[in-house]
């Protein structure tokens, strides 16, 4: 019954939400050379921004009037902490020691999840998650269940969104300068700190996508949630070849879809069998991490550095 | 009053001062050159005007405006263009994507269309292979990259930094000849050139700099044949 498409459309939906994360960190990175560790936090934070659209709205609000919603506060709660973390925490670090912007993200990481802890009601434990309802929607090869279906959806359209706005649009232009040389984008005209902060923006923006697919796929959002998917998504950037957005995406979907078939198929294997199942998925996709990291160090579609001018 | 004025200018790395009290000017139309060794402070002189490093003192006037304290995207707009050391083209930009960023500030489409016809035109080479990655261009073809970008925003005063560092003696004479072109068609430049000989042959005036102090300055001429600017720049005894 859960034959290899659905494998497969299990993991790529995992994967285009890791890869969605993974675009924050890897446009961060591209532009101030910082991993920003908090940003599993900011999706967690979009992802009970979402949730607080839904609680707002009056009980038995159709999902096609309440998506929208959510997925505009889950945006904008996402876009104000990370444009704030950038402002206060990351800005007034630029320049010193690397070590230190650093630090502040794992601090800023843990501060935020307490934040919500203590002051968002009743998150001590995971909150319910509203949930799309509806059946699968059967394509004869595969049955795609509605969240999955989501994120089919907002996946590429935001990935398409952000190749044209980098690509084509002025300050897509000037993104790419800032990242390839910052002094020399200045030299342009280019008023880079504004660039760092659409960059944060952007990534804070898809998280909370992504948040809220994790929120429909799991049925709760919890404040711990940003923790595993950051890490994961972290991987997703890496793999793919970090400072590159596409290499982001791509990432995340070979980081997705292995670690479902891994699920699925490892336990099969004579000799094996103990590894199978859900348990030993986040330990399949690290140990990938590993490999990627040994064999291709500069990620799937990364540049080697010589490469780099 | 001159186009650019900098009066007793200090900048320091930390507490490594690099640039220790310089004063000169630049008259609208003229070309000046600073030069002399590594380390004498030349870049930093540069870097400081364009706003990449905050001054320790001193007064910088444009066009009669302080540029003390201004942001370095703000200057451009001003009408000082930077080519900086090293050239520092956008390497995984097309090379008609690197010239846009020098039009970057600029809103009249027609009118950068214009400039870029006449940047291929300069060096029809670029032109010739608008659609590559800038990264790809041999050194000297990144040095006409990096002018035509910095000439893309129409400056009134173009700083031209080690324009000939790396190039071939045929491409040198290549680039130091389009300077001498631009400085006919009346663009002010400041040259900063470790090569003295071609850089005091098209200057107005000259500076020399020695760690972070200017210790002789005069028309291009005079320097050309100082005896102490023979003897250690020049490579005479």
């Amino acid at each position: 019954m859960h034959g290899l498409p659905d494998q497969l459309a299990n993991g790529l939906a995992l994967g285009a939400l890791y890869g969605l994360i993974a675009i924050g960190y890897t446009m961060v990175y591209g532009i101030v050379q910082l991993i920003n560790f908090a940003h599993g936090e900011i999706f967690m934070i979009g992802g009970f921004g979402a949730l607080t659209a839904y609680l707002w709205l009056p009980d038995g609000t159709g999902m096609a009037l309440a998506l929208p919603l959510m997925i505009l506060l889950g945006v904008v709660c996402a876009v104000l902490v990370a444009v704030g973390a950038e402002r206060f925490a990351y800005r007034p670090l630029r320049g010193g020691p690397r070590l230190s912007p650093l630090i502040t993200a794992i601090g800023l990481s843990l501060a935020l999840q307490q934040a919500v802890w203590a002051f968002y009601p009743n998150a001590k434990k995971a909150r319910p998650f509203p949930q799309l309802g509806g059946g699968d929607l059967d394509l004869g090869f595969v049955a795609l269940s509605r969240e999955d279906l989501f994120i089919f959806i907002a996946a590429p359209v935001c990935m398409l969104a952000l190749g044209l706005f980098v690509a084509k649009t002025r300050t897509g232009r000037a993104m790419q300068a800032t990242s390839q040389d910052p002094d020399t984008a200045k030299l342009m005209g280019v008023n880079t700190d504004r660039i760092i902060v659409m960059a944060f923006a952007i990534g804070a923006a898809f998280a909370a996508i992504a948040a809220i697919a994790q929120g429909f796929k799991t049925g709760e959002v919890n404040f711990r949630m940003g923790f595993i998917a950051g890490l994961k998504a972290f991987t997703a950037a890496v793999l793919g070849g970090i400072g590159n957005i596409y290499g982001a995406m791509v990432g995340g979907l070979v980081l997705g879809v292995a670690e479902a078939l891994a699920t699925a198929y490892i336990g099969n294997i004579p000799g094996l069998e103990q590894f199978g199942g859900g348990s030993w998925k986040d330990v399949w996709a690290f140990v990938l991490l590993i490999l990627v990291l040994l064999l291709r160090p500069q990620g799937i579609l990364g540049e080697r550095l010589a490469d780099r001018a | 009053m001159a186009l650019l004025e900098v009066e007793d200018l200090r900048v320091a790395y930390g507490k490594i001062e690099a640039v220790k009290g310089i004063s000169f000017s630049v008259e609208a139309g003229e070309v000046v050159t600073l030069i002399g060794t590594n380390g004498a402070g030349k870049t930093t002189t540069l870097r400081t005007l364009s706003g990449l490093l905050k001054p320790l003192a001193g007064k910088i006037t444009f066009e009669g405006q302080v540029l003390n304290g201004v942001g370095a995207h703000k200057i451009v707009s001003m009408g000082l263009a930077h080519s900086p050391e090293g050239r520092r083209i956008f390497p995984r930009l097309s090379i008609e994507e690197n010239l846009q960023l020098g039009a970057f500030l600029r809103k009249d489409t027609d009118g950068i269309a214009r400039d870029i016809d006449s940047a291929y035109e300069r060096f029809p080479i670029l032109g010739e292979r608008r659609r590559q990655a800038a990264g790809t261009l041999s050194g000297g073809e990144q040095q006409m990259l990096a002018m035509g970008r910095a000439l893309m925003s129409r400056p009134r005063l173009l700083m031209l930094d080690e324009p000939s560092m790396g190039l071939s003696p045929i491409m040198m004479q290549k680039i130091m000849a389009t300077i001498s072109e631009l400085k006919s068609a009346g663009t002010t430049i400041l040259l900063v050139e470790q090569n003295a000989q071609a850089a005091l042959s098209l200057a107005d005036h000259g500076h020399v700099m020695e760690i972070g102090n200017i210790t002789l300055s005069g028309t291009g001429e005079e320097l050309l044949y100082d005896e102490s600017v023979r003897k250690a720049y020049l490579g005479e005894d």
